[in-house]
């Protein structure tokens, strides 16, 4: 389940040594991938992809149909046409735009529509705010669309590759997410290996849909009502799409490992073997969290990282599997996002709730960190560590839900 | 080189204290380092104070998160060090470069005490003569790079000039004025430096040495 492992496999792509922000990093994987159409509405902090891919196709370096529209809610519907029309269809938003394509959300879904949206996290209101947190991606979390984060802009560059197969396998067909922490990573210029542009065309290949509305010699009908007798199936079958998902997304990853020498699986372990005390954390600040396990690795003490890459589908088995593994006495849950349920956060649901089911049975903690954009650091990261030591030693009362950096 | 040098940037926004961090990125990247450059965005709009950061390593960088304990603080905008604690968390090991026509000596009685390297630029007079208008960052941008030695005047000043030819190459005739900027600003900083090796805390101790070697 590891990835980020090392050049450790003959690979094809050369690697190009770059500096790039995370929206400049996706923007140019969408330039190799040169997808058919992206209708979209800039909105922070994710204006810059269709900005730059505008420029791109103003300059004639791809030949996408950029088609500007007046709303989110009308981009994911012109997404939804295209895609069905037969089109290799995505789009980018954030925030609000992504509450705005709700109703459409469901729809891409529904209707087995491998449509790729690039989704730069950011709040939502209120207060209104334009920073990073993962409520946008977490209030679609239901919507049927798989879901990947990325700590950094080559995880983001990366996964964005990665998103066409998995969305347009004939075991699949659902539409993909692929999500990047706001500013933190999307305006952060960082260092990055890219590929070449032939390798990630041959990657992606050439979309060929077994079926699409403009396709005379084969007539299908989308989005049309289905009787009760009917409906129910088609919930399962989409939900049974989901839990192929997750072995194409493995595929998907073990193809792009021979091709850039990165791997990459449903989650991360750092530093796991061993460790008494276990953070599950998800986007940028799994970064900053490795950070603090070094120094306190450094220190003898026995802690590590799983960082969550897959969250739609959820891998409940998997993680319960790497922490019993693991031999942890406590795990710190980080949720960058509040669910509003009087108990915890999306993943301090759902992480205890796989836990039981497969039974684990070990102490956790919910905390909720970075709502809005407030900063997490390495400090924060340490003292959750010395509380979750502190929690499972029986010195102090395990907190029911907690805020990590709230001016109290 | 240090393991990660990591930078504070204040500025007000529309002065490019942001834009002089993302070249100090590039520039840094060039020669090989690994870097991150980012601001910090809030409700920005013109004249309101700004923070821009870099990190600079031989290492990958893992860390997303503000920085809160930089070695170097540059101040694009004097008018800052009233209203912003500037130097909060500034290593006393390193320094701090701010843009101004004073000598750092007047400058450090607005530091809240602080002990480490003081550097000023006056980076309105040098762009004013070799731009013909106020762009505080480019002479900032070329401080800063000498202050923080992530590499030699020589690779700093070729990266630049070919970003420069990059970035003004519809406009070539503005790429002259930038590098004097760059030059002035640079040769200026590193004589200071020359000058004053020995920092505040570095003569104290110096100065407890000889008091009990006496």
């Amino acid at each position: 389940m590891s990835m980020n492992g090392s050049r450790d496999r003959q690979v094809c792509s050369k690697a190009i040594p770059e500096r790039m922000s995370g929206n400049e990093a996706v923007s140019y994987a969408i330039k190799q991938v040169n997808p058919d159409v992206m209708p979209a509405f800039p909105i922070t902090p994710s204006t810059e992809i269709p900005q730059m891919v505008s420029t791109f196709i103003a300059n004639g370096e791809i030949d996408t149909a950029f088609i500007p529209v007046e709303s989110e809610h009308s981009a994911m519907s012109a997404a939804i046409g295209a895609e069905a029309a037969g089109a290799r269809t995505m789009t980018a938003t954030s925030s609000a735009g992504l509450a705005l394509m709700w109703e459409e959300l469901l729809l891409a879904a529904s209707n087995r529509l491998p449509i790729v949206l690039t989704l730069v996290n950011r709040t939502l209101s209120g207060p209104i705010n334009i920073n990073c947190d993962h409520s946008d991606g977490m209030g679609a979390r239901d919507t049927g669309w798989i879901q990947i984060y990325a700590e950094n802009n080559q995880e983001a560059y990366d996964n964005y590759i990665q998103a066409f197969p998995i969305a347009e396998d004939p075991r699949v067909h659902l539409p993909v997410m692929i999500c990047q922490d706001g500013f933190i990573t999307s305006h952060a210029v960082e260092n990055i290996e890219l590929l070449e542009t032939e390798h990630v065309r041959r990657f992606v290949g050439e979309y060929r849909p077994e079926e699409f509305l403009l396709n005379p010699g084969k007539p299908v009908s989308v989005g049309p009502y289905a009787i009760s007798a009917y409906s129910m199936e088609a919930k399962r079958a989409q939900e049974a799409a989901m839990e192929r998902a997750g072995e194409v997304i493995l595929e998907v990853a073990d193809r792009f490992h021979t091709m850039s020498g990165r791997g990459y699986g449903f989650f991360e372990e750092y530093r796991t073997e061993d460790a008494e005390y276990l953070m599950v954390i998800m986007g940028s600040a799994a970064g900053t969290a490795k950070e603090a396990v070094d120094e306190l690795r450094n220190e003898g003490h026995k802690v590590g990282i799983i960082k969550i890459r897959v969250f739609r589908p959820f891998p409940e088995k998997e993680i319960a599997e790497a922490i019993h593994k693991s031999g942890c006495k406590a795990v710190a849950i980080m949720d960058r996002c509040e669910s509003y349920n009087g108990n915890s956060g999306p993943l301090g649901s759902e992480i205890p709730a796989g836990l039981y089911r497969n039974k684990v049975m070990v102490d956790t903690v919910n905390y909720i960190y970075g709502l809005a954009g407030r900063d997490f650091t390495v400090d924060h990261v340490k003292d959750v560590f010395k509380e979750l030591a502190q929690v499972a030693q029986g010195a102090k009362p395990a907190p029911h839900h907690k805020y990590i950096g709230l001016r109290e | 080189m240090k393991k990660t040098v990591e930078i504070r940037w204040h500025g007000r926004g529309g002065q490019g204290a942001k834009t002089a961090a993302l070249l100090l990125a590039d520039v840094a990247f060039k020669t090989g380092r690994c870097v991150q450059g980012f601001p910090e965005y809030g409700p920005e709009r013109m004249g309101a104070p700004i923070t821009a950061f870099n990190r600079i390593s031989e290492d990958q960088i893992r860390v997303h998160s503000n920085i809160y304990d930089p070695d170097y603080v540059v101040v694009v905008d004097e008018t800052l060090l009233h209203s912003v604690h500037v130097t909060d968390g500034l290593k006393e090991d390193g320094a701090i470069i701010v843009n101004t026509p004073r000598s750092p000596k007047e400058v450090r009685s607005l530091l809240r005490g602080y002990q480490g390297r003081v550097f000023t630029v006056d980076a309105r007079r040098i762009s004013e003569e070799t731009l013909g208008r106020n762009f505080p960052n480019t002479p900032m941008l070329a401080a800063t790079a000498a202050v923080c030695g992530v590499m030699n005047r020589k690779e700093f000043l070729g990266e630049m000039e070919s970003s420069f030819a990059h970035k003004f190459a519809k406009k070539p005739e503005v790429i002259k004025g930038n590098m004097a900027a760059l030059e002035m600003a640079y040769d200026q900083v590193e004589k200071d430096m020359a000058k004053t090796n020995v920092s505040p805390v570095d003569q104290k101790a110096t100065a407890k040495q000889m008091k009990q070697s006496a």
